[in-house]
């Protein structure tokens, strides 16, 4: 037909060079010496300052995951990292020294007001309006990471007032270390998987985040992560804690600039809710997908795991993902506390070469415990998108409920969307529901939209728009905003 | 006000419209009634812009204009609504987001700025309480899980919204009952006017009792073989189209 081949056409002939944070940024980096081992393990943590107790940490992990092997089980291919051809530490060399504003580098501000992040307090301050009968400002608290180093944190008196702790973990180390030692690596062991050891060993920095009981965090919290020296690796770990009765939204925002080479991003994230806590997760990830024949790119190979740990608690996570050369994550839920409940709302969308493996675990532990799993892929070009899911229910998890609703839209005849559904329990009571779809966007809709007055690109849009709408609503407004925009972006030159 | 000159057109190997010639007036509406297989609605998506029929010769002007070169929502933009016969859902979508877009969408291509919200609001709530439409339905996701009936009031919403100055209805009256089909034709007949031209695709005479044509055509083997005022239909009710089904077999 010929509105396909030319979706076809257009493909092939698409600049995805079109990625528009792929500026490079000549900021003088200190760098550790090329390669991985003990020393440099120790480099990082001494650039630190860390206590030997995390230099400890690091090493076991290091010397586990030599005794490791890469796994190979999904649907993604790349080319064999050479370990010992990266960075494993790189800081912008101004970056030394306390974090306020009027000391940080302005070429490095400079780079994030490129990228639209918020970073002048008083310009929030001052565009704030106080909604009736509500005391706080709807300022967001940004923590702005630079390669390995976090560069500035916004907001953090505000917080202080409340309680909140939002630092990089590199300073909450030193700060609350009983906190740090106590939840680290508590979710996520550095045992748990190759590149979660990886990350064990050199991780750079990342946020830290506690709520104390019964606080209601005065604003959102979000980090923006920016790779910008060659070859390095970015590997940050966030932790957040919500004590009892508390609540915390965070959002994280991921972009790198283009490079001919891939770029290797392990992170961990690790999240903690007590009894009656609730924590809202938001990505939108944009990191470089690659260019048009597939090269470059980042590699987005990340562990993430929620435990809602106390009764009645409460983890969702919600994510936008449309860059990265290959995206490998799973965001979960450990559904241990009775009456747990665990959410994961996900729109994954891959056009050009991109690979995509991705889904979430909802692990059913406690008594009557839920968990709501909607997933929306959307695959053109000659992407392969690749939603894996397991929904796995204890001997002694009576009374567990999950919905999964898994649906792919496929642009074009040259992608491919694939679902893997593992789904266990070994409780009479549980009750699992899964429903998948798999369409294209049909020939029929697109002409429909088109009568009536609406473009190729606009009839495009309005029916992804429309596809994903039940994940976008989860997102807090102000980004979901821009990932309505991120998704239009994405899906450029995908339609004749 | 819309010409349809020699038009030839084919599906793969198989040609569908043959030598088609049809005028239709500015203010005039015109019946096309005939047999299953005759083209009719073939002649509504060529019209419309779809893109699987291949025109092998012939011209269709729009106020004088070829629109043959333009894309679907080019020619929408130019004045054209076709009312399908299965109409699509569109999920996710509310029908009041649909609707503002199709209408902003056409005023930008024809240079115009777009309504303002207050004024939109106000055409959509009365031309749904015409058509019977209840509020709540406006919020819903396009079509989805609508009955027959009101996707296709749905439709003649949107021609009263989107104020063509050429409609097509495909088989509008199709999968409708006797109270659907009163409340359709009403639509249509409020939206008759001296500048606006209809041409009414069907084969059962009795959409035509509740939308009077000034012409009916009929229609066999991809071109049209006879043209009367609106007693034809009255005829064909009674005799049906067997004296022209031996049309379809000259097709090769």
């Amino acid at each position: 037909m010929a509105a396909v081949q030319e979706t076809i056409d257009r493909v092939k002939a698409i600049d995805v060079d079109q990625y528009k944070y792929g500026f490079f940024s000549d900021i003088e980096a200190d760098k550790a010496p090329k390669g991985l081992n003990e020393d440099i393990v120790r480099f990082i943590s001494a650039k630190k300052n860390e206590p030997a107790w995390l230099t400890e940490w690091r090493l076991e992990a290091f010397r586990r995951w030599l005794t490791m092997r890469e796994p190979t089980w999904a649907r993604v291919s790349y080319p064999p990292i050479d370990y010992q051809e990266l960075y494993y530490y790189s800081a912008p060399k101004t970056a030394a020294g306390p974090k306020s504003l009027d000391e940080v580098d302005p070429e490095l501000l400079k780079v994030y007001e490129k990228l639209g992040i918020p970073l002048n307090e008083r310009a929030i301050l001052a565009g704030v309006q106080v909604a009736d009968g509500e005391a706080a400002a709807r300022g967001i608290a940004v923590d702005a990471i630079f390669d390995s180093v976090s560069v500035v944190t916004t907001f953090k008196a505000e917080l202080a007032k409340a309680g909140v702790i939002f630092a990089p973990i590199s300073e909450a180390v030193k700060t609350h270390p009983e906190l740090v030692r106590k939840y680290l690596g508590s979710v996520v062991p550095p045992t748990d998987n190759f590149f979660a050891t990886l990350n064990s060993a050199v991780f750079s920095d990342g946020s830290f985040v506690y709520v104390p009981p019964g606080v209601r965090c005065p604003m959102e919290l979000s980090t923006y992560f920016r790779i910008n020296e060659r070859n390095t690796g970015q590997f940050e770990r966030t932790l957040i804690i919500a004590d009892k009765g508390s609540y915390v939204s965070y959002l994280e925002g991921c972009t790198a600039p283009k490079r001919d080479e891939n770029q290797l991003h392990a992170a961990v994230v690790e999240l903690i809710a007590l009894d009656d806590a609730e924590i809202k997760y938001s990505t939108v990830q944009n990191w470089y997908p690659g260019d048009a024949e597939g090269k470059g790119g980042v590699f987005n190979f990340v562990t993430k795991r929620g435990d809602c740990r106390g009764r009645n608690s409460k983890i969702s996570w919600t994510q936008v993902e449309t860059g990265s050369a290959i995206t490998w994550k799973y965001p979960s839920c450990i559904l241990r506390g009775d009456n747990s409940r665990g959410e994961f709302y996900s729109i994954a969308i891959s056009n050009g070469h991109q690979q995509v493996d991705s889904g979430t675990k909802m692990i059913h532990l406690g008594k009557n415990t839920t968990s709501r799993v909607i997933s929306k892929g959307i695959a053109a070009g000659a992407s392969q998108n690749t939603y894996r899911g397991q929904i796995s229910g204890h001997r002694k998890a009576t009374g567990a409920r999950n919905f999964t609703n898994c649906d792919s839209l496929l642009i074009g005849n040259d992608c491919g969307a694939h679902t893997v559904p593992y789904i266990e329990s070994r409780n009479p009571s549980t009750q699992f529901e899964h429903e998948a779809t798999t369409s294209k966007i049909s020939e029929d809709q697109l002409f429909y939209c088109r009568q009536r007055g609406l473009s190729a690109e606009e009839a495009t849009a309005l029916i992804v728009n429309g596809f994903v709408r039940d994940v976008l609503q989860q997102l807090p407004m102000e980004f979901a905003v821009e990932a309505q925009k991120l998704i239009a972006v994405s899906l450029e030159g995908s339609v004749g | 006000m819309l010409e349809v000159k020699n038009l030839n057109v084919a599906i793969g190997d198989k040609q569908i419209l043959n030598d088609l010639n049809l005028a239709v007036a500015p203010g005039e509406v015109a019946a096309i009634m005939g047999p299953n297989g005759s083209g009719k609605s073939t002649l509504a998506y060529v019209i419309a812009g779809k893109e699987e029929y291949e025109v092998l010769s012939g011209e269709v002007l729009l106020n004088g204009e070829n629109v043959l070169d333009l894309t679907p929502d080019e020619r929408a933009a130019k004045g054209l609504f076709l009312a399908f016969q299965y109409p699509v859902e569109i999920p996710g979508v509310a029908t009041m987001t649909f609707l503002k877009t199709a209408l902003n969408a056409q005023r930008r291509q024809r240079g115009e700025e777009e309504l303002p919200i207050p004024e939109f609001m106000k055409r959509v709530k009365q031309a749904a309480e015409r058509l019977d439409i209840k509020p709540d339905m406006l919020k819903r996701a396009l079509n989805v899980g609508f009955s027959g009936g009101e996707k296709k009031r749905m439709d003649i919403l949107q021609m009263a919204l989107l104020e063509p100055s050429f409609a097509i209805l495909d088989e509008t009256d199709s999968g409708l009952d006797i109270d659907a089909v009163r409340i359709v034709a009403e639509g249509v007949n409020a939206l008759r006017s001296p500048t606006r031209g209809f041409l009414i695709i069907t084969h059962y005479p009795r959409l035509l009792e509740h939308i009077v044509p000034d012409t009916v055509h009929v229609m066999a083997g991809g071109r049209i073989v006879r043209s009367g005022g609106k007693e034809l239909a009255a005829e064909l009710e009674k005799s049906g189209y067997r004296e022209y089904a031996g049309e379809s077999e000259e097709l090769v």
